[in-house]
């Protein structure tokens, strides 16, 4: 057997898992989306754009994904950040690993049991009623975007922890100490230091979160209640609920295009801030 | 704590005392690291510590830079107490061990970097002309815009020396500068570093544990061992008065013979060796009588010859050495040892061959009783 023929047979697997799971749903999916809704449910195939001249009828599933998945990434971020740096930087060695078990312990239990706790906790008989209890009344959060976005934020916190996490326990903390004793405050040290040599984290934890945010549709559906909700709630409605295949592709199409656009654009930013960063070795 | 005799912790006289260590002690919890460390420095000296690893050189040399609070102690630099002054407001900088160049920048944004944290801002221009001067300084023109993965260890050994002597510190801190440089390297940057340091007058203060490195540089080296002063002294110094056998040991080879000591009255002691063979050797210190010491000679002190006064032992081995040959001798009593004898030696008399019988002798005053620890 050749090298050759040896790497081919190893990577049939995956390549096989791809084009089974991906390449061809999707092809299939492109092609529904250009056809008509059968009276029956389903799609008649067909060539025509009337399916893609529909979309603004659910403008407000892209304006709530659109709006949503960033401030949920960029909260996640801002929120992510300094407990990665306290795991990374400043935990006692003998507690990290334990704290570091306590970020993904939530992960271990599902993310509908782990909504429904928010359900009880943002409905009228948690924090509002606690709220009422000190003078505050009648805030309602549960059903609200505040409330998805809670729920987001809670769900994707260890997938953006992680990433950070890593590219700052890799860091070599000699560099900071250099920084100090070349005159700089510890902020100014962060700032130089500490922070350029973590985007690469930074960039991997945004992506992660962010195209993970715009295939959502558990948490809107559970804590928007139907009043918030996202392109993935928007399909499950076409495809299982109105059984409008043909629309429902579209919609689907249209999310992978608009997916591709922003995380391109977001690549190019990152390129252009991390060129010189990336492939960071330290010594 | 060693004997006071020879423990130089004065800095020469006559020259200005730019910082010193009084009583200074680290403990990390339980762990003593350093432990009552005295010493000044003092301007525009090359001074060493030196020990094996784990001897608290490092620690001293952090507490210097101000990343480590002592336990106990003052700190003093340039007539101040700065015990618990951070490292970024002290007047010294470090080169690091691994060198801990900022990769995300290049050369001449690492050599800036200290400049361009000083408050008031200087100018821009003023930064890139040091910095380009500084790059001549160690031979780095026209590097700079190389990325630091792109540099040899050599080179980045430069840009970390760069990144500290822009600065113009006070005391210029270096932790085993040349330990991940290969073997040739090694001997060009030492010779280099004592250049710059004469050139620049800055204070030099080196950690580390090759005594080679030590002795060829060093104004004077501080000899540690676990985390104590055993002797501060100019290489000479240790070399020829160590005051105990730790340190003889240390710096260069040196042949030991236990004993105890049975005389200390005359300029010559007297040392039982073996408890059997009464020994003469100079003693420069306070040592008791009865107590366990050693008699240390250095190989090259030692001659061999055919006839005249000396110990009958027989040659057991002989190594040929270019500039000298080291026979390894036997002496009944004494044991093996190791003599080195010189190349004229060897030219006028016929070398000895391993089987042979010699005699060996040395100087009263070459043969040293030391403190045995």
């Amino acid at each position: 057997m050749t090298q050759r023929t040896r790497n081919w047979l190893l990577l049939a697997p995956a390549g096989a898992w791809f084009m089974v799971m991906l390449i061809i749903p999707l092809t299939v999916v492109f092609i529904f989306s250009f056809g008509e809704r059968a009276p029956s449910g389903g799609v008649v195939l067909a060539f025509t754009f009337e399916q893609y001249g529909n979309l603004p009828a659910r403008w407000a599933a892209f304006k709530n994904t659109m709006t949503l998945a960033p401030i949920g990434t960029l909260s996640a971020l801002l929120i992510a950040y300094p407990l990665a740096y306290f795991l990374a930087v400043k935990a006692n060695p003998k507690w990290k690993t334990i704290l570091l078990v306590l970020v993904i312990v939530p992960f271990w239990t599902s993310i509908l049991i782990r909504s429904y706790a928010w359900i009880f906790l943002l409905g009228g008989r948690g924090i509002p009623a606690l709220l009422d209890v000190i003078g505050i009344e009648g805030v309602r959060l549960i059903n609200t975007p505040f409330a998805v976005l809670v729920g987001i934020i809670y769900g994707y916190l260890p997938l953006m922890v992680f990433p950070i996490y890593v590219s700052l326990d890799k860091l070599d903390k000699r560099l900071l100490e250099a920084s100090s004793d070349l005159g700089a405050k510890s902020w100014k040290t962060f700032l130089q230091i500490t922070l350029p040599l973590s985007i690469p984290g930074i960039a991997t934890g945004c992506m992660l979160v962010f195209i993970l945010l715009m295939g959502e549709y558990l948490i809107p559906a559970m804590l928007g209640g139907g009043k918030v909700f996202f392109v993935g709630n928007a399909l499950v409605d076409l495809f299982l609920q109105s059984r409008n295949w043909a629309y429902g592709s579209a919609v689907a199409v249209t999310l992978v295009v608009v997916m591709l656009i922003t995380v391109t654009i977001y690549m190019r930013l990152i390129y252009r801030l991390g060129a010189s960063r990336e492939d960071v070795s330290i010594m | 704590m060693g004997n006071g005799d020879y423990a130089q912790d004065a800095a020469p006289k006559g020259r200005k005392v730019v910082a010193e260590l009084r009583g200074v002690s680290k403990y990390f919890g339980e762990v003593c690291a350093v432990s009552d460390l005295s010493l000044s420095i003092s301007e525009g000296e090359f001074l060493s510590f030196l020990g094996p690893s784990g001897c608290g050189k490092t620690t001293a040399l952090r507490i210097l830079a101000g990343f480590e609070v002592p336990t106990e102690g003052v700190v003093i630099l340039d007539g101040d107490i700065v015990n618990s002054l951070e490292a970024h407001h002290r007047p010294v900088n470090m080169v690091f061990q691994q060198y801990a160049l900022f990769p995300h920048m290049t050369a001449a944004q690492n050599i800036g970097y200290g400049l361009r944290q000083r408050r008031p801002r200087l100018p821009r221009a003023e930064i890139a002309d040091k910095v380009y001067k500084t790059l001549d300084v160690v031979r780095l023109g026209g590097y700079e815009h190389r990325r630091i993965w792109e540099m040899s260890g050599g080179q980045q050994q430069r840009v970390a020396l760069a990144r500290a002597i822009i600065n113009e510190p006070k005391l210029l801190l270096l932790d085993e500068p040349m330990a991940a440089l290969d073997r040739k390297l090694r001997k060009e940057m030492q010779i280099e570093l004592q250049d710059l340091q004469r050139q620049l007058g800055i204070t030099f203060v080196l950690v580390t544990h090759d005594q080679e490195e030590a002795l060829s540089m060093s104004d004077r080296i501080c000899i540690m061992r676990e985390g104590c002063i055993m002797q501060i002294g100019s290489p000479q110094e240790l070399y020829d008065r160590p005051n105990s056998r730790y340190v003889a040991g240390f710096v260069g080879t040196s042949n030991f013979f236990d004993g105890i000591l049975t005389d200390n009255k005359g300029v010559l002691g007297t040392v039982r060796v073996n408890n059997e063979m009464p020994m003469q050797a100079s003693h420069g210190s306070d040592l008791a009588i009865g107590q366990d010491v050693c008699i240390s000679i250095r190989p090259e002190q030692m001659k061999l010859h055919r006839q005249g006064e000396g110990l009958w032992v027989k040659v057991l081995n002989r190594i040929f050495l270019g500039e000298h040959t080291e026979y390894l001798i036997n002496h009944e009593t004494l044991g093996d040892f190791l003599v080195l004898s010189p190349r004229q030696a060897e030219m006028a008399e016929s070398p000895f061959n391993p089987g042979d019988r010699a005699l060996v002798s040395w100087e009263p005053s070459a043969a040293l009783i030391l403190d045995n620890k």
